[in-house]
């Protein structure tokens, strides 16, 4: 038990790090999305100049070679299955990557004596390149989905991991005395106590994770598997595609920025709805 | 009660505490004083039960409660849930303290929401909820200006008086110890002794 519970200087309500703030106005969020709608207009635009200038639509296509690709692909159907296939390896890997991650992040936390035995096998690991993860999990496993997902969550459980223990070793002594004292049992004091503070580095992770996963699932799929975005990349790799390259790309983007929208960007509005004050 | 017989508390290779003994009767408020790094709150660690590693001996009673000097809340749940939550008592429970403290129609608020004096206040309300056999208050009253610290101290002498709780009150305030404390006794020395002040 830390004794640092009764020493705390008095008069500061202590929230956890690495939170968001509170909620802007409607006006001002509404006024946020036209200048992000702008913004998007105007790369499009930059795109589409610099293809022109480039004048070889075949090398540096603008967004009339990549938008009518883009419409094909989805239209034909098939790249909606290359879409499912991707997402699917995506979400199985971020949910072994959180789980595994989480766990060990979590328990080095609460343990510095195997905190400072392990530390150094998570630098390791976190400076092992996504590459050879990938590589040393198709010739171990084979060219099989299994060896696809487990090299991406390998690749991302020792940035979960530094994350959450980051989150444990900041957890507020008082609220743990607080526990203590009236003798709260585990399971409330893991959901009422820890949990609310490790969410906004949960969330940290997710997000940090599902933007470094999907990229790597592009690799591994470029690499070894037969269905997916990066498959595709790799076909279109091979037909010097440049506009099937970007489409596809582009298509999975959008994926990933509905949701980042829609899912968990509505997760942290809800898990810091307490913060709006 | 509250009873204490301690030979010796170190921090590491560093002696803390001496040789000491206290008792604290139900309905009987101890104050402790004490200079900035004294040991009181070492003391008070181990009278809450927080701190185990001691020579010595303590009788603690089962129910037991505390103040620490920061009010100490989960800033993501409402006045309402701080109370009930640690304590496991009812929401009626919860809601009929915090009226007592004085923040009736505050019980969905969440800390931030509230003054430093209300969030004290959701503090005291979830020390006594329980009906606490053993109290201690660490600084309760820390950082409130004169006015507020007399009607807290007045609703504080009210609500010991009811539960009939041990209380150890420690302070730096002469007020807060002349006005709640029946005795008092001061630490003192290297390793601490309490000494009549």
């Amino acid at each position: 038990m830390s004794v640092s519970g009764l020493r705390q200087k008095p008069a500061v309500l202590r929230a956890p790090a690495g939170v968001a703030q509170a909620a802007p106005s409607p006006g001002a969020r509404r006024h946020d999305g036209w200048r992000r709608a702008l913004s998007v207009l105007a790369l499009i635009g930059l795109w589409a100049l610099i293809s022109w200038i480039a004048g070889d639509p075949r090398r540096a296509p603008g967004p009339a070679e990549v938008l009518p690709a883009l419409w094909q692909g989805l239209a034909g159907g098939r790249m909606l299955a290359d879409l499912g296939a991707t997402l699917a390896r995506v979400g199985a890997a971020f949910a072994l990557a959180m789980a595994a991650g989480a766990a060990l992040g979590i328990a080095l936390g609460l343990a510095p004596r195997a905190d400072r035995w392990f530390d150094p096998w998570l630098t390791v690991a976190l400076n092992i390149p996504a590459l050879v993860t990938i590589v040393l999990c198709y010739l171990w496993i084979g060219l099989t989905e299994t060896a696809a997902v487990v090299a991406v969550a390998l690749n991302k459980i020792p940035m979960v991991a530094v994350m959450l223990r980051e989150g444990v070793r900041v957890l507020d002594p008082g609220l743990a005395d607080l526990a203590a004292v009236h003798r709260m049992g585990a399971a409330a004091r893991l959901r009422h106590i820890v949990l609310p503070q490790l969410v906004p580095h949960l969330l940290s992770a997710a997000r940090a994770g599902l933007a470094l996963i999907w990229k790597i699932v592009l690799v591994v799929e470029f690499l070894g598997r037969s269905n997916g975005i990066g498959f595709r990349i790799h076909m279109n790799f091979q037909m010097f595609d440049i506009a099937g390259v970007i489409a596809n790309a582009l298509a999975f983007v959008a994926v990933m920025l509905a949701v980042e929208w829609l899912v968990l960007a509505p997760l942290a509005a809800r898990a810091n709805r307490w913060r709006q004050t | 009660m509250i009873a204490l017989d301690l030979l010796a508390k170190a921090h590491g290779a560093v002696p803390v505490l001496g040789a000491l003994s206290l008792q604290v009767a139900p309905g009987e408020v101890l104050g402790i004083s004490g200079a900035s790094g004294a040991g009181k709150t070492t003391l008070l660690r181990i009278l809450a039960g927080l701190d185990s590693r001691f020579d010595g001996q303590i009788s603690l009673p089962a129910r037991r409660a505390i103040v620490f000097q920061s009010p100490t809340l989960m800033p993501w749940r409402s006045a309402l849930d701080n109370v009930a939550i640690p304590t496991s008592c009812t929401p009626a429970e919860a809601r009929a303290m915090l009226a007592r403290v004085g923040l009736q129609g505050l019980e969905d608020r969440f800390p931030g929401q509230l003054s430093l004096g209300q969030a004290r206040r959701v503090a005291i309300a979830r020390a006594f909820v329980g009906r606490p056999e053993a109290l201690i208050l660490d600084e309760p009253f820390a950082s409130l200006d004169a006015e507020r610290i007399d009607d807290l101290i007045a609703l504080t002498a009210a609500l010991i008086t009811e539960t009939g709780a041990a209380v150890v009150l420690a302070s730096h305030s002469a007020h807060e110890l002349a006005t709640l404390a029946h005795r008092q006794l001061r630490l003192e020395g290297r390793p601490a002794r309490l000494v009549q002040p």
